[in-house]
């Protein structure tokens, strides 16, 4: 046995604050709930009806999900076998354990080409290493292309979405935006979708024909062929990937799958999950380079960054399937009413709430695990089936874990329900404590039987919502009372 | 048929007359029903928090409790999915537990399921002559695929007024620990579910989890003297 620990990642995967905290401003703000409200609707509804078009659609998910339950099997024999097909193809692999070196890696290859501006198609990858941030120390400006990214950036924003970043502005604001920071608009600019549209293009297109380094993600990596493999809606990444000289490709290992054949699967999941379409506008394939067309330098980054230290967790590696659809998001009660900034991390909504405290170790996001109803909205919709609602609960149990050394109210009060519900004869008892307890409390309130305001902790509860007071007589008082019970009696365990 | 209820801890001391409607309805088709009294608790708290090492105790009790018996129904569609979906989980790592709970699992129903689908019953000759309407819980919509059922058997009661819930199967925000440990997001979501119920105009909100109407019906209370008041089906059954 190895135990040499596995280095968690680093980057922008966890917050400042903890999530409760951080949702309190988000559901004061009701621009952003209706923002939010209006945008995961509507593309649940879509989602919802494209599925319903594809007769085999749960064979679709389950094939999905062995796929990667394969790739997790077998991860470091399809990195060596997609290393050596990329390379045989003219690509230039590079391994980074975590951010820093991942970012390291890429300043490097853009500085060695002489240039301080870059081009970027929409990767959450960059995002989770903070590549923009390393980029600007070392006096490289990154354009982001992808229409919601630019927003997002133009803005001084993160993303607050996984495939829609700025779900969380609508038109208006995003005229605002494009007033205050795009030189060439006025402020005749309208909030019309197709001038807003016009607008970001013309603003591109400049970048597009002077850029000579571009940096992208990808959705997939086929181990097979060497193939990266980008869905877009815009043709802003494909721009990113054919034009300039070099093209910088920072690729999750999760993105991995074993062959070519694999894709037909998952440019089917993909879409429909992720905008409820039947196909989405752009797939760019690209494998090496190729005399005369598209970049004349590939670089792949294979990034780690605590994906290894989630392999190997049996129960929460399964979500490193997740192929970033964002159909958990859209359909997230909690998601929808908090927007991605308060999970702190680049990923959001029920998978960030997974992904991300594995990638970085439960210490550094112990709150996200909580950020859930456990109504399991997220797992019906996942097009790999991850059990979103499962991994939850494992890793809350790494939360508590974590901390059983040292104190805790929660601890004592769990330890002490256990020690009572373990045995029928304690637990009567408490259930007659109980009742007796709220006796009184019934008859100071005339009668009714819930309560307004309680004390911490149950304060928690009654600062929304009546809490219910014990009844009179317990059920198990009435069986006894009304019941021959002697047959019931012998199966008390002593 | 010899049926053991589970009545749940919530029910058992806070909502006694649950249970006790299912005993009616139990008693009225024919059937005897017994109730273990070694019967605590399904340790749902304490897996959800991440309290695993607490919740083994409880399992085993409950395993204890209900050992020997045909069938096992619970008027809770969150503790039925506890037993059939988590405790196989539980187990793993302990093949004794893990034989019975694999037992247990497949002969313990929530009610509607026990009365669709084992006894083949949906008219239960039932009155209940108000307006109201039907939140399907989480755990019951989703977990265990409850369905149409507990609808299929209150279509059935005589002079009731059914009344369509916007977003039904949007979640109420309880959560079990979620309402304490996110109390603004959960109010968000209650503040949302309430005034879905209330556009109803229906007298009653019905569901099958006494935890959830505990969360809707304090919210509704606080918004409006005279709003709908929570029940759990099975007592609109066994009226």
């Amino acid at each position: 046995m190895n135990d040499i620990p596995i280095p968690y990642g680093r980057g922008d995967l966890d917050g400042p604050a903890r999530f409760q905290d951080a949702a309190r401003p988000r559901l004061r703000d009701g621009l952003l709930r209706r923002n939010l409200r209006r945008a995961t609707h509507t593309i649940r509804d879509r989602r919802a009806r494209a599925v319903t078009e594809l007769p085999d659609w749960e064979e679709l998910r389950e094939t999905g999900r062995a796929i990667k339950a394969r790739v997790a099997r077998e991860l470091p024999e399809l990195l060596e076998r997609f290393e050596e097909a990329a390379t045989a193809a003219g690509a230039v692999v590079h391994w980074a354990r975590d951010a820093d070196e991942a970012c390291r890696l890429v300043t490097g290859l853009v500085a060695e080409t002489g240039e301080d501006e870059v081009i970027k198609a929409k990767s959450m990858t960059t995002q989770e290493i903070g590549l923009n941030r390393a980029l600007g120390a070392a006096g490289i400006t990154a354009h982001e292309t992808d229409l919601a990214e630019l927003i997002v950036q133009l803005a001084g924003d993160t993303p607050s979405h996984i495939l829609v970043p700025a779900i969380h502005y609508n038109r208006h604001q995003i005229r605002d935006i494009f007033r205050r920071a795009m030189p060439e608009v006025d402020d005749t600019l309208s909030d019309e979708v197709a001038d807003l549209a016009e607008a970001a293009r013309r603003h591109l297109r400049r970048r597009f024909l002077n850029a000579r380094v571009a940096i992208s993600g990808a959705n997939f990596a086929v181990a097979e062929t060497g193939t990266l493999v980008m869905v877009e809606s815009e043709g802003n990444g494909r721009m990113c990937l054919t034009l300039p000289e070099r093209l910088i490709s920072v690729v999750g290992i999760d993105k991995l799958v074993p062959d070519f054949a694999d894709l037909e699967v998952f440019l089917q999941l993909l879409p429909r999950s992720a905008t409820g379409e039947r196909m989405n506008p752009y797939t760019s394939l690209w494998t090496g380079v190729h005399e005369g067309d598209g970049p004349r330098s590939v670089h792949i980054v294979l990034l780690d960054n605590g994906r290894s230290a989630a392999l190997a967790d049996p129960v929460g590696r399964a979500a490193l399937s997740c192929i970033r659809c964002s159909a958990c998001l859209n359909v997230c009660p909690v998601y929808e009413r908090t927007g991605g900034h308060a999970y702190g991390s680049t990923y959001p909504g029920p998978i960030g709430a997974i992904l991300s405290p594995q990638l970085t170790g439960i210490e550094a996001n112990r709150s996200l695990p909580y950020a859930s109803t456990l109504c399991g909205a997220c797992k019906d919709v996942c097009p790999v089936k991850i059990d979103i609602p499962e991994i939850l609960v494992h890793l809350r149990g790494q939360a508590v874990d974590a901390r059983r050394a040292g104190p805790s109210l929660e601890r004592v009060a769990m330890r002490a329900l256990s020690w009572l519900m373990a045995d029928p004869h304690r637990y009567e008892a408490a259930l007659n404590t109980a009742r007796r307890g709220a006796a009184p409390l019934v008859t100071a309130l005339g009668g009714r039987r819930t309560v307004r305001r309680l004390p911490w902790p149950m304060s928690a509860w009654t600062s929304s919502r009546d809490a219910p007071l014990p009844a009179p007589e317990s059920f198990r008082d009435w069986w006894h009372r009304t019941r021959d019970a002697d047959d019931e009696r012998e199966e008390v365990s002593p | 048929m010899h049926i053991a209820l589970f009545v749940t801890c919530v029910n058992d001391l806070m909502f006694p007359d649950t249970g006790k409607a299912v005993v009616r309805i139990l008693e009225r088709l024919g059937h005897r029903v017994g109730f273990p009294l070694g019967q605590t608790c399904c340790g749902q708290l304490h897996v959800n928090t991440g309290y695993r090492d607490e919740a083994l105790p409880i399992v085993r009790q409950f395993v204890r409790a209900f050992d020997g018996y045909d069938t096992v129904v619970s008027p809770s569609g969150s503790c039925v999915a506890m037993v059939r979906h988590t405790y196989p989980r539980m187990a793993e790592g302990d093949p004794d537990l893990a034989a019975l709970v694999a037992e247990l699992a497949a002969r313990t129903y929530e009610l509607s399921e026990l009365l669709v689908d084992l006894l083949g019953v949906t008219d239960l000759g039932a009155r209940f002559p108000h307006r109201a309407t039907y939140h399907p819980t989480c755990h019951g919509l989703r977990e265990l695929g409850l369905g149409d059922r507990p609808l299929t058997l209150l279509r059935q009661v005589r002079d009731l007024e059914l009344l369509e819930l916007r977003g039904a199967d949007q979640c109420c925000g309880f959560g079990g620990t979620f309402a304490f440990k996110n109390p603004a997001v959960s109010g968000a979501m209650l503040h949302d579910k309430c005034a879905a119920v209330l556009d109803t105009r229906a007298e009653y909100v019905l569901a099958a989890d006494n935890s959830c109407l505990a969360h809707i019906g304090g919210g509704l209370s606080r918004r409006r003297a005279g709003a709908p008041r929570p029940l759990h089906y099975a007592e609109v059954l066994a009226s």
